[in-house]
């Protein structure tokens, strides 16, 4: 039995499988883990000492990043940043996928097409004329004005991902809550939302990482040390002419950290937005 | 009596559309206002000489005639094109091989998973900031501090010992295999489900026949594959054309010509020289170039499904 071929041979195969898999895997760790063993050397010791782990841990590299770094307020800007636009996008795009899947009124269709269509058409360099609008309205150096321009970003997707749910949902619960006497807004509030949860779920993560993630638009439009966000303070601080390596690693694994830890916790659910083909299947809807 | 009872009810039917409406105002307030707006503006910029303040002068299509001419731009464009190659070639034949590696019945499947999609959840800025430091070309008493050049010393390959960033020769390499290490998790996630999707019986079917695992491969499942490895391609070529954030913290000695791309060459124009009419019209012929690209390639696989 020990000695069967096949099995020797198909423990082997998933040996080097197995193999394969692991120095990707390494790959992929191992600059995160050099990351994170950077930001806890010293100034004396980071360009000399080639160890994995260092002897001694500075954790006092995040107290200088936090306070002198800035990293307090650009941390504080980014959780204000990622948690209005995403409420923003949640509230305006789950009306409208509401309106254009159940409501009825002239030039719907049409509309729905636009937002389609603006997510199948590539825009590079539309920073351009945005900045240039922005600078129009008076709202560059300010929170609302990189949080309207946010919203816009994550609309149409968020749009259409909850028009496709709102379209399979069975529209017996929101006519018994209508013989109840819900009016339109009673029923998305009370309806429809709750049933979305697993799209709102796909969306909220989406838009989550990509507003924490987002770098061009913060520095176009924010130029004020007090109203930049994370990306933008990594790149200030990177930018300087003696860089501190220890505290500005400190400060990528203090931007890095709740991204990762988000994505553990939601795992699921990305994985289930990219591969339900929502995300990757919107240049074949077909 | 049938005259008088119509308005009303129209009114009334109006009036009911016109409250459903109101449901769509927020967004297609915000979306008219930064994204239909700018997206005219572009092109209206575009046939102007602008510096950003101060009167526009309206001069036709003199930009885009500047624009044919622009060697830096032109080469800028190469640029692209080759991280884009890279992409298409050694990063997603990884993100297949681990897809497929994935999709038999393999033990932690559920780690790989896991651990695959990090790199993509990370910003381009940590990415580029990160692989800066690990490249880094500095030395500290005669030793290379960054971790690359220390390695190469350690497994004996001191003359390989370089700046990688700044030599034209590796510059663009270095950007491009950084690119593909953040972005081949994507291209797997995709990939896995596409294959996770093909009817296992076809599988079965193919062992029957005396078919061996290589050619059950090429046989089954790349074809039931091509929708999916499509999408992966056209969304690959959109994401590495448009690809600049990661230089720009990748390479922190400034811009240099052998490392830009058509989007630095906008950010450039516009925050640099100032010439907001250039910038718009860079923008215009590159939003062109990748709509056609972009369609070119959907309307190939839509014939490849009906062959």
């Amino acid at each position: 039995m020990f000695f069967n071929k096949h099995k020797i041979e198909n423990f082997f195969k998933s040996a080097l499988i197995h193999v394969f898999l692991m120095i990707v895997v390494v790959s992929c760790l191992f600059p995160i883990f050099w990351m994170v063993r950077s930001s806890l050397m010293s100034n004396a010791t980071i360009f000399v000492d080639p160890s994995l782990i260092p002897q001694e841990l500075h954790w006092s590299n995040y107290v200088v990043a936090w306070t002198k770094g800035n990293f307090a307020v650009y941390f504080l800007n980014s959780m204000i940043y990622t948690i209005s636009v995403v409420m923003g996008i949640v509230v305006v795009s789950s009306l409208a996928a509401f309106a254009f899947s159940r409501l009825k009124f002239p030039g719907r269709d049409f509309l729905f097409y636009i937002f389609v269509a603006a997510m199948m058409i590539p825009l590079p360099g539309s920073f351009v004329p945005i900045f240039v609008l922005m600078n129009k309205l008076h709202l560059v150096n300010t929170r609302l004005g990189y949080i309207l321009c946010m919203i816009n970003v994550g609309l149409c997707l968020s749009i259409l991902l909850l028009k496709t749910f709102f379209d399979k949902m069975p529209s017996d619960l929101e006519d018994s809550a209508r013989m109840d006497g819900c009016n339109r807004i009673q029923i998305w509030w009370h309806v429809a939302l709750p049933l979305a949860a697993p799209a709102l779920a796909v969306i909220v993560i989406y838009n989550s990482l990509n507003v924490w993630n987002e770098y061009i638009l913060a520095t176009l439009l924010l130029s004020d040390n007090n109203l930049m966000p994370l990306q933008r303070g990594l790149m200030v601080f990177n930018g300087a002419y003696q860089v501190d390596y220890p505290v500005l690693m400190a400060g990528l694994t203090m931007t890095a950290v709740p991204i990762i830890a988000i994505y553990f916790l939601m795992q699921k659910h990305i994985v289930k937005g990219l591969s339900s083909g929502t995300i990757g299947g919107l240049y074949d809807p077909a | 009596m049938f005259s008088k009872a119509v308005p009303r009810h129209n009114q009334a039917i109006s009036f009911d559309a016109f409250k459903n409406f109101l449901f769509v105002l927020p967004a297609v307030g915000i979306f008219s206002i930064f994204y239909i707006y700018p997206f005219f503006d572009l092109f209206n910029l575009s046939l102007h000489q602008w510096q950003g303040i101060g009167p526009k002068t309206f001069v036709g299509l003199q930009n885009f005639q500047e624009l044919w001419g622009d060697k830096v731009w032109w080469s800028s464009m190469g640029h692209a094109g080759y991280i884009t190659l890279i992409a298409l070639t050694f990063q997603n034949a990884l993100a297949f091989a681990l897809a497929v590696a994935c999709d038999r019945e393999i033990r932690m499947k559920r780690f790989y998973t896991l651990i695959f999609f990090i790199p993509p959840v990370l910003s381009e800025v940590i990415v580029g900031i990160l692989w800066n430091w690990i490249l880094n070309a500095g030395t500290q008493n005669g030793q290379p501090i960054g971790l690359f050049n220390h390695l190469l010393v350690q497994v004996g390959l001191p003359n390989l010992v370089h700046n990688w960033l700044s030599d034209p020769a590796s510059a663009l390499t270095c950007i491009a295999v950084v690119h593909a290490w953040k972005g081949f998790g994507w291209g797997f996630i995709m990939l896995l489900a596409g294959l996770q999707t093909i009817d296992r019986q076809l599988y079965e079917v193919a062992k029957v026949d005396g078919a061996g695992s290589w050619t059950t491969f090429w046989n089954v499942t790349v074809p039931m594959m091509v929708p999916v490895i499509m999408v992966v391609v056209i969304l690959t070529i959109l994401g590495s054309m448009q690809v600049f954030v990661l230089i720009l913290s990748l390479v922190n000695q400034g811009l240099v010509y052998h490392t830009e791309v058509p989007v630095t060459r906008i950010l450039s124009s516009m925050s640099v020289t100032n010439q907001f009419g250039y910038a718009c019209a860079q923008a215009v012929v590159f939003g062109i170039i990748l709509v056609v690209v972009s369609f070119a390639l959907k309307s190939l696989s839509n014939r490849m499904k009906q062959a």
